[in-house]
């Protein structure tokens, strides 16, 4: 945290408050992944981390790096449009594996 | 303040992204089907890569950008590799 | 045209990406990104993918805005069920929707849409019969889980790609 003495307040504020949104969301979702009794209710969980977790923790940092750097720095909608689109992919294919396992 | 704010903010962040790998690696070990432990993999990595995420906000470099994203490609081919090998049994038919 | 730029959308997708990987709009980044986005389509038109063709751009924009909001409020849906103290009480179990949608590109939309929002999740799909299974952790009542997917999300992908 060296060059971040001159930036504005509501800037490190809401960075701030968005990285401990996404954080808070993500262990949400992994303590459903504990609490929740069988596997298809389980599967519900992680996507809450993969949804809103992440996208409130790539605002932060878009936000953050923009300010620091004084332009837009948006390189982090591509983790953001890559897990839109692998994340259904992967717990599909998880789905239909314990389906096709507990037949 | 708000900068000594956004400082803990982050070190907070950091422990609960911790907490969440820890419990996503707690079912993983449990299990107690296979497809339990993928899911939990698919879960562990995506703590992971926000993790290095707030490490980057933490560090003002966008190296770990990078690393994040390289987190999530490969997280997804393992995940859906394992799906694929529980499905089947096999990997490449 | 479509000899030489069988996919144009996703020969702009790919400049787009280059230039985002890159963090930089200079002349060189975007000449290799012009290269990519003409060398790339070639090889896939070998692969003979059937066309994804989308119209509506208005329509595409509501279906984001609803499925932005959807994705929030079950995000908060499941966030209070798996807080709720003592012992968990759900209904979790299978729906089956009847589906008029055929469009293989808007299925694939469909189903990314379905298993991104939390709380639901595509199980599989009779595509002779139409009849799609998915599980919702929380059903509450079958009927408005089927109007909600049908009315909110096949009606506009129906618009989109048919």
């Amino acid at each position: 945290m060296m060059q971040t003495a001159a930036m504005p307040d509501w800037v490190a504020l809401l960075t701030a408050a968005l990285l401990l949104l996404g954080a808070s969301i993500t262990l949400i979702g992994s303590v459903g992944l504990l609490r929740l009794r069988n596997f298809y209710s389980r599967v519900h969980a992680p996507t809450l981390g993969s949804t809103l977790g992440t996208g409130a923790t790539l605002a932060a940092s878009i936000l953050w790096f923009s300010v620091l750097q004084t332009r837009p720095v948006i390189h982090e909608v591509l983790i953001a449009v890559f897990m839109t689109v692998t994340t259904p992919v992967t717990l599909m294919l998880l789905v239909r594996a314990a389906f096709f396992r507990d037949r | 303040m708000s900068v000594s704010i956004l400082g803990w903010s982050i070190t907070i962040s950091q422990v609960v992204l911790a907490l969440a790998m820890a419990c996503a690696a707690f079912r993983m070990l449990r299990g107690p089907r296979a497809q339990d432990r993928v899911l939990a993999l698919d879960a562990l990595y995506v703590g992971g890569m926000l993790l290095v995420l707030t490490f980057g906000i933490r560090t003002g470099s966008t190296l770990y950008f990078d690393a994040a994203l390289l987190i999530a490609l490969l997280g997804f081919a393992g995940t859906a590799a394992f799906a694929k090998f529980l499905m089947r049994g096999e990997v490449i038919e | 045209m479509t000899r030489w730029l069988p996919y144009p959308r996703l020969s702009v997708a790919l400049l787009a990406l280059w230039l985002l990987l890159n963090q930089s709009v200079g002349a060189s980044h975007i000449a290799l990104g012009v290269v990519l986005g003409f060398l790339a389509p070639l090889v896939m038109a070998n692969l003979e993918v059937p066309r994804a063709g989308w119209r509506r751009p208005g329509a595409v924009v509501r279906l984001a805005g609803w499925v932005f909001a959807d994705i929030v409020r079950s995000n908060i849906a499941v966030a209070k069920i798996i807080l709720r103290p003592g012992p968990l009480c759900h209904t979790s179990g299978f729906v089956t929707i009847p589906l008029e949608l055929r469009s293989p590109n808007g299925l694939a939309a469909l189903a990314c849409i379905i298993t991104a929002t939390p709380g639901t999740i595509w199980v599989r799909l009779d595509s002779a019969e139409g009849l799609l299974v998915i599980h919702v952790l929380d059903v509450i009542d079958e009927n408005t889980w089927i109007q909600t997917i049908k009315n909110r999300y096949e009606r506009l992908l129906m618009e989109i790609f048919e």
